[in-house]
């Protein structure tokens, strides 16, 4: 039978493979990818839990953090593309300077 | 029945999220993203949340992995270029090996930690699939709040999208 | 019987067998009215050597994709180029696998329950099909990235951005059924559309949401990227768009693809403002004869559309989407939305 937990420690994987990703990837997209990742990861928490609570708030709140993803990735892309227009590159090591 | 569906599911998110962070092409990265997504879906089925699966493939793996897919074609950038040797793979090379590899593995083991300590949480309870009607009562008295800035939210994004992608003016 | 195998599956797997046969047929057919359809259009006479009154120029027809050569381009990126008309194919079936299509049968009295008469049956059926459709989208953009030419990535490119953006009209259009009919799955919708006023008018959602039909209509039209707005695709303009670099069996799927969409968007259509498969003269048990009936009737609308109106520029079929017919369908939901709290459904 399937408990809680597997639930639990799935989601912890997930999240730590999408902060790995952040944490080793030197491409913007990669980097964004990754964070969705993290974010899935603790959709499925919050809908595991709820389900384990027997309340429905664990589903209203993944519906507002995919949106609210859904918002950061629309702005996120945008300012790659804008820094991609600027420096050619997807490479975050390249925007190290504060001069633009 | 359900336990293999979960096990099978549990295992295609976790190799595709692996090799989503292990790709080189970005392309690649964003189609193993939606296989993950779909695993994903599955498991909030398996989880008595019909709706929320309906919504990820269409929110998610519908909607922003287009994005990020439109975004990675009108760039054309596909392959990570750093003053590295080019051929080495991404995840080997020094830098991120060192610090990055640490810091993930740290996290690994503090949720692990976390996951250990707490208590005999056990099996689920009864299913009790909520309705969409009954998410949606809830949503709109509830959480009618959350609901009407989520929209100002989507609003403010999208025109600071176009405002931030737009080229510039050479006037 | 061992292991299970109750009558009530076998009847099920057979349902399935039927569906996914059906659509394959279907989109044959298909191939024909075109044809001839626009043939008789055109004032001339369409295929008429194979078969009698050219019938059997669809197997022709397939005989001849089987056995053209599979070109590749040498730099099109192999694993892409061939899972794209793959994936754009099962999106296609799948889309159709949560229509139902008749009411519950017992198939004359053979069985001891009714069985539903769909390929699956689901609460949240027409979520589902929105889902599914959204998926559809890869096949193209895929397809167009991967020839790795200039042709087939404008017109991916431009087809997909079509897609996305008709999906919210059309999404807005059966939100409106679905506040009339109180459920998501197409099988209550359909059964809300019994029944017949003064005797004699039916009771379908056609008549309540005359604009409702029209907006998912043209919606269903643009996601399937025909004409009127077909411009990714055309002849005339992109040389053939996202499926330039296709030939052999790999173009058959995007065909069949294409076609199977129509299906199911006509299908869909069918369920959720025609009334499905209520109609006059016919017991309940025959009544999928009416929904291949009306299916069959959107089906030639669609087609008679494509010979009929010229083709929409790019930046008039996005500016139509997003200035018209999205303020369209809002204004549409929220006269809905008036009516049901007013009247109270």
């Amino acid at each position: 039978m399937v408990a809680l937990n597997h639930y639990l420690v799935l989601s912890a994987i997930l999240f730590s493979i999408g902060a790995a990703g952040v944490f080793m990837r030197r491409n913007l997209i990669t980097i964004l990818l990754s964070i969705e990742i993290m974010l899935n990861a603790v959709n499925l928490t919050f809908v595991a839990f709820g389900r384990a609570l027997g309340s429905a708030d664990g589903q209203i709140i993944v519906f507002f953090v995919m949106t609210v993803a859904a918002a950061e990735a629309a702005v996120g892309l945008a300012i790659v593309i804008g820094l991609f227009r600027h420096k050619e590159s997807l490479n975050p090591d390249s925007f190290a300077s504060l001069k633009w | 029945m359900t336990d293999t569906a979960f096990y099978l599911f549990a295992a295609i998110a976790i190799g595709a999220s692996l090799l989503v962070i292990a790709q080189r092409n970005p392309i690649y990265s964003v189609l193993l993203l939606i296989a993950s997504f779909g695993a994903l879906s599955g498991l909030y089925v398996l989880l008595d949340a019909p709706f929320v699966a309906v919504i990820q493939i269409i929110v998610y793996a519908g909607a922003i992995m287009v994005l990020f897919l439109f975004v990675v074609m009108l760039l054309n950038a596909p392959h990570e270029d750093t003053d590295y040797d080019e051929r080495v793979h991404p995840l080997l090379r020094p830098g991120p090996m060192k610090l990055g590899a640490a810091l993930a593995l740290g996290l690994a083991a503090e949720l692990g930690w976390a996951l250990s300590r707490g208590g005999d949480t056990g099996a689920f309870g009864d299913a009790k699939v909520d309705s969409v009607a009954a998410i949606g009562r809830s949503l709109f008295t509830d959480y009618a709040f959350p609901f009407e800035v989520t929209s100002i939210l989507i609003l403010v994004a999208m025109v600071g999208a176009v405002v931030l992608a737009r080229r510039e003016d050479p006037r | 019987m061992p292991f299970g195998i109750t009558p009530e599956l076998i009847a099920q797997i057979t349902i399935i067998g039927v569906v996914f046969f059906a659509l394959q047929i279907s989109a044959a057919v298909l191939v024909y009215m075109e044809r001839k359809v626009a043939a008789f259009v055109q004032q001339r006479y369409g295929p008429y050597l194979v078969g009698p009154r050219g019938a059997l120029q669809p197997l022709a027809d397939i005989l001849k994709l089987i056995m053209k050569e599979e070109l590749r381009p040498k730099s099109a990126d192999t694993l892409l180029f061939y899972a794209a008309p793959v994936l754009s194919a099962t999106a296609a079936f799948a889309a159709f696998a949560v229509v139902p299509f008749g009411a519950d049968t017992t198939f004359f009295g053979l069985l001891d329950r009714p069985v539903h008469l769909a390929a699956a049956d689901v609460n949240v059926g027409l979520l589902v099909i929105f889902a599914i459709t959204s998926m559809g989208v890869y096949g193209i953009v895929l397809a167009g990235w991967a020839s790795n030419s200039k042709y087939s990535l404008l017109g991916g490119l431009r087809s997909s951005a079509q897609m996305i953006s008709y999906e919210i009209s059309y999404g807005l259009s059966f939100a409106a059924v679905i506040m009339l009919a109180g459920s998501l799955s197409l099988r209550e919708i359909v059964d809300h559309q019994a029944g017949y006023w003064f005797g004699f008018i039916p009771q379908w959602y056609l008549f309540i949401q005359p604009v409702g039909f029209f907006i998912f209509l043209t919606a269903g039209i643009a996601e399937t990227n025909r004409a009127p707005f077909d411009f990714p695709e055309a002849e005339q303009e992109l040389v053939a768009g996202y499926h330039t670099e296709y030939s052999s069996m790999s173009f058959a799927m995007f065909f069949l693809a294409e076609y199977i969409n129509m299906v199911t968007v006509s299908a869909v259509a069918t369920d959720l403002f025609l009334g499905g498969w209520h109609g006059p003269f016919l017991p309940e048990s025959l009544g999928w004869i009416w929904f291949l009936i009306k299916v069959g009737a959107l089906l030639f609308f669609y087609v008679w559309m494509r010979w009929t109106l010229p083709r929409y520029r790019y930046d008039q079929l996005m500016a139509f989407g997003w200035k018209v017919l999205l303020p369209l369908s809002v204004i549409n939901l929220l006269v809905t939305a008036a009516g049901v709290l007013y009247f109270g459904a």
